[in-house]
């Protein structure tokens, strides 16, 4: 039941559209990049400073100095440039970066996230992802609805230390497609078996469900 | 043209001691200054201040540093690749201050520039603004961070002349230009040191006036962290 990883990746890469400049977040949205549809010319963005990121290398071509923001290496494009960490930010903060897909431990009805840190646990440090969403004028989050116990990561507030404020658009998780508004989560579209009820009660937010709401087309 | 030209690591880090703030390039361990963290290792400095991205791995990079208890303090953005780190950092024998990313690259880019601090988007509302200046602009709001800089800055470029002029290959630039503006003393290594006057104007990231010790570095292993290839 739900969505698997592969298909939550599939279903935000309807979201993307042609001429945009997209930034993948490390997990799920990495996987994106193979999902998006023929025909739609999108720009990767890596925030290590390379725009046009094209897909792993053959054996043959490894190159060491040639790596993503996960550290894994990759290939150019024609028409890929290389720039700074400077100029890379610069990109993303003055938001010429049209799309940030991004993953998270917590979002709240707010659209707040959470996604850096576990106090006493997890110290890894917050990376590009707070420039990205102070910036990014589109924020996709990709997520588990619930956590391993059963418990909601779609909050009234987040719990975790936040890593941007007011900022997530939309989130697919393994159960729905969801759109922050003011008044809170409202369900656009369900996973295939899913119920509005299941939704309802893994959800700690506010849910706002209008009408009919259609599964999931992928 | 000013020579800029030192013969090794050795005499490129003569004036390295306990307790200075450094700056080192690389992004995980792609562009790091590898020949530098090695003389690093043998001059067994202690109390550093380092200003890194990443805090490399366990056995590479300044995972070495800090296996040898060399490390004071670190100022990174994600320090996630490391064991050893994390466990110094969660018994308190590590300092560490987390940047976000973006935020680290502008302070070290700042500093060398002359501007001592800047208004920006990134980590307000967060732990990140705790205790510092925010201001509303054009109906949002930012965050006042301030400029680093180092007592020696080392930097990883692949070509670099005599006059001290670099470029960085690929993803290997990374943090490496801003933190050659940002050191009292900029020690670049590169992989082919060649005669003033054979690199194209046109083509230099790193303009020599920012480097005062250049080196062609003994040798480059060049890690890989996560080798990731496709079928041919």
């Amino acid at each position: 039941m739900g969505l698997d990883k592969n298909q939550i990746a599939k279903r935000i890469a309807q979201e993307v559209k042609n001429g945009m400049y997209v930034n993948l977040g490390i997990g799920i949205p990495t996987l994106v990049a193979n999902y998006i549809p023929e025909g739609i010319e999108v720009v990767l963005q890596s925030e290590n400073g390379l725009l046009g990121m094209g897909p792993f290398p053959t054996e043959d071509k490894v190159d060491a100095d040639l790596i993503n923001a996960g550290k894994q290496t990759i290939t150019t494009l024609p028409g890929s440039s290389i720039f700074s960490s400077s100029d890379s930010f610069g990109m993303i903060r003055g938001e010429h970066v049209d799309l940030t897909i991004l993953g998270a431990m917590e979002v709240s009805e707010e659209g707040d996230i959470a996604n850096w840190k576990i106090p006493g646990k997890m110290v890894k440090g917050m990376g590009g992802a707070m420039d990205l969403v102070a910036s990014a004028k589109n924020i996709i989050v990709a997520m588990q609805h619930t956590a391993r116990d059963g418990s909601s990561k779609l909050l009234k507030e987040c719990t975790l230390p936040i890593t941007g404020l007011k900022c997530v658009k939309k989130i697919v998780t393994d159960l729905c497609v969801m759109e922050v508004t003011d008044k809170g989560f409202k369900l656009l579209e369900r996973a295939p078996g899913v119920s509005v009820e299941d939704i309802r009660k893994a959800t700690e937010g506010t849910l706002i469900v209008e009408g009919e709401i259609p599964e999931v087309q992928l | 043209m000013i020579n800029k030209t030192v013969k090794n690591a050795q005499e490129a880090l003569q004036g390295v001691e306990s307790g200075m703030t450094l700056m080192l390039g690389g992004f995980g361990l792609c562009g790091i200054p590898e020949n530098s963290i090695q003389e690093l290792l043998r001059l067994g400095v202690t109390d550093l201040t380092c200003i890194s991205n990443n805090a490399g791995v366990d056995d590479f990079g300044i995972g070495l540093l800090l296996q040898k208890r060399q490390v004071k303090k670190m100022i990174s953005s994600y320090v996630g690749e490391n064991a050893e780190f994390e466990r110094q950092l969660l018994s308190g024998e590590l300092e560490v201050e987390l940047n976000p990313q973006g935020t680290l690259a502008e302070r070290i880019r700042a500093g060398g520039a002359g501007i001592p601090a800047f208004f920006t988007p990134a980590g307000y509302g967060t732990e990140v603004g705790e205790g510092k200046e925010s201001r509303e602009f054009d109906g949002k709001m930012y965050l006042m961070e301030t400029w680093l800089k180092a007592d020696f800055a080392f930097v990883k470029a692949w070509k670099g002349d005599t006059a001290g002029n670099l470029i960085y290959k690929g993803t290997a630039r990374n943090f490496n230009p801003m933190m050659a503006t940002a050191g009292k003393i900029t020690v670049a290594e590169v992989e082919e040191l060649v005669p003033a006057g054979e690199l194209d104007p046109n083509m230099i990231h790193t303009p020599g006036i920012f480097v005062q010790r250049i080196f062609q570095g003994e040798k480059y292993e060049k890690r890989i962290e996560q080798r990731t290839v496709r079928q041919a």
